[in-house]
């Protein structure tokens, strides 16, 4: 007789692990090392992290940052989906911003930011990097999705007369959502690379870039990696947010094969 | 009223699929296009519904049409019931009820919320079968509605079609000349390709 038992999937244990694994490196480097200023400890950051929590700067410099970074990332959503919309339907836009988004592509981030310096106020920067980190990623994403559209089921939609809005809903929409929210968890963890960079460049006021700023020039290492922490867990926490609420929104559909 | 094709030419590129082909469909009748492989008969329902342009000639269909592919063409992110429901006009818990009947009547009962990617060929070719049938059209196209069913289940939906397409125009194209026979009121033999060579039209006894 065979049996086929399915293993237990231990991927929240093996993911632990791994996180332990690494912490628990580093705090064996730090202790090798011995000097905090080169390589501050794990315990030592966490114990700073709380220090940080309790004050109110923290939980206003993470407002704000989230705030700026989000705007761009939304702003790079929008016009992303617009501009992928306008260049899949008239070629000839296609054409005209091919250079345009390569040329975003390619650019370093640091030299937006300084340009954008000269341009703009320290805040608004970060709204602008994390906009274009975004943009070129959701438009080439898009645009993908949108080619690569299934004309078979396309002419089904045809065949049985499909109303505008159920062709929406239930083909072109759930079409190109996979290419969507791949994209936006990309944009997102480089929104916020890009954001919490042009914010240490423009040493913008009560903000998590301003504070690593700030930290690199009082030499205060704890203080850099325990910002770096929060940096990485909010980036990681609106990654999820994202995922989830897209899920949700299936969900209600019925449409929740799709991701 | 008629449906006709007159001198119809298509091709793909340079190679020729239908030359110069010209025929009556019987109205109220089910008529089974057969031939060789590659000789055009899928052609021939994509022009019937209009989704082959055509090179020249003419094609008169005044009639409402669905189409059961021959692949099942499902939307794979919905659920057997919502594909149904998809392409029914009305709000959605009503859609969704009827779809549910025409999933009873092609057997699937039980299988409504399976994605497709969770049920078998055969399956994914009922939902798909009971789509074309449950979109209540004029003119009913179905391209080899039978090739992943096994005999029961096959006489099973050759009745369903029967019973509930009275009255209706049913073309469809297969391989199986016992299946032909076993199903279509009139057999339009197709021998070479392009299509038009060798057609020969024969009346067949009536479906019992």
């Amino acid at each position: 007789m065979i049996s086929i038992t399915s293993k237990t999937d231990f991927r929240f244990l093996k993911k632990s692990f791994a996180v332990l694994f690494w912490i628990l490196l580093w705090q064996v480097a730090a202790q090798l090392i011995g000097q905090e200023i080169l390589l501050v400890s794990p315990v030592s950051v966490a114990r700073r992290l709380i220090e940080l929590t309790v004050q109110s700067i923290f939980w206003q410099s993470i407002t704000t940052s989230i705030g700026c970074i989000c705007l761009g990332f939304l702003l790079g959503v929008i016009s992303g989906i617009i501009l992928a919309y306008l260049t899949t339907r008239f070629s000839m836009l296609d054409f005209l911003f091919y250079p345009l988004l390569s040329i975003i592509k390619a650019t370093p981030v640091a030299s937006f930011i300084i340009l954008a310096l000269v341009w703009l106020s320290a805040n608004q920067v970060p709204i602008l990097a994390s906009f274009l980190m975004v943009l070129p990623i959701i438009w080439s994403n898009l645009s993908e999705g949108i080619q690569k559209i299934d004309s078979d089921l396309d002419e089904v939609t045809k065949v049985f007369s499909l109303s505008k809005n159920r062709k929406l809903f239930l083909f072109y929409l759930p079409s190109v959502l996979p290419y969507f929210s791949a994209a936006c968890t990309t944009a997102l963890g480089l929104a916020w690379k890009a954001g919490v960079a042009a914010e240490v460049l423009a040493n913008a006021k009560r903000s998590i870039g301003g504070n690593i700023y700030a930290s690199k020039i009082y030499l205060e290492t704890t203080d850099l990696f325990a910002w770096t922490i929060v940096v990485v867990i909010l980036s990681v926490i609106f990654e999820k947010l994202i995922l989830w609420s897209m899920k949700k929104i299936l969900q209600k559909f019925n449409l929740q094969g799709i991701l | 009223m008629k449906l006709s094709v007159n001198h119809l030419n298509v091709s793909f590129g340079e190679k020729v699929v239908i030359r110069d082909l010209s025929m009556d469909f019987s109205l109220g009748k089910v008529t089974c296009l057969t031939g060789p492989s590659g000789c055009g008969k899928t052609t021939l329902l994509r022009v019937l519904c209009g989704l082959q342009a055509v090179g020249a000639g003419m094609v008169n269909n005044p009639f409402s049409v669905s189409f059961a592919f021959q692949e099942d063409r499902l939307f794979p992110w919905l659920s057997a019931q919502d594909n149904i429901a998809a392409i029914l006009p009305g709000k959605r818990k009503s859609t969704r009820i009827e779809a549910k009947n025409w999933l009873k009547r092609v057997g699937l009962e039980g299988e409504e919320e399976k994605l497709p990617a969770s049920l078998s060929g055969g399956m994914c070719q009922r939902v798909s079968l009971a789509r074309a049938l449950a979109a209540d059209r004029e003119l009913l196209l179905l391209d080899e509605p039978f090739h992943a069913m096994d005999a029961a289940i096959k006489k099973q939906c050759m009745d369903l079609i029967r019973s509930s397409s009275k009255g209706k125009t049913i073309i469809f194209v297969t391989h199986d000349l016992e299946e032909a026979e076993q199903f279509a009121d009139e057999i339009c033999f197709f021998s070479g390709s392009p299509l038009a060579l060798g057609k020969k039209v024969i009346k067949k006894r009536t479906y019992s």
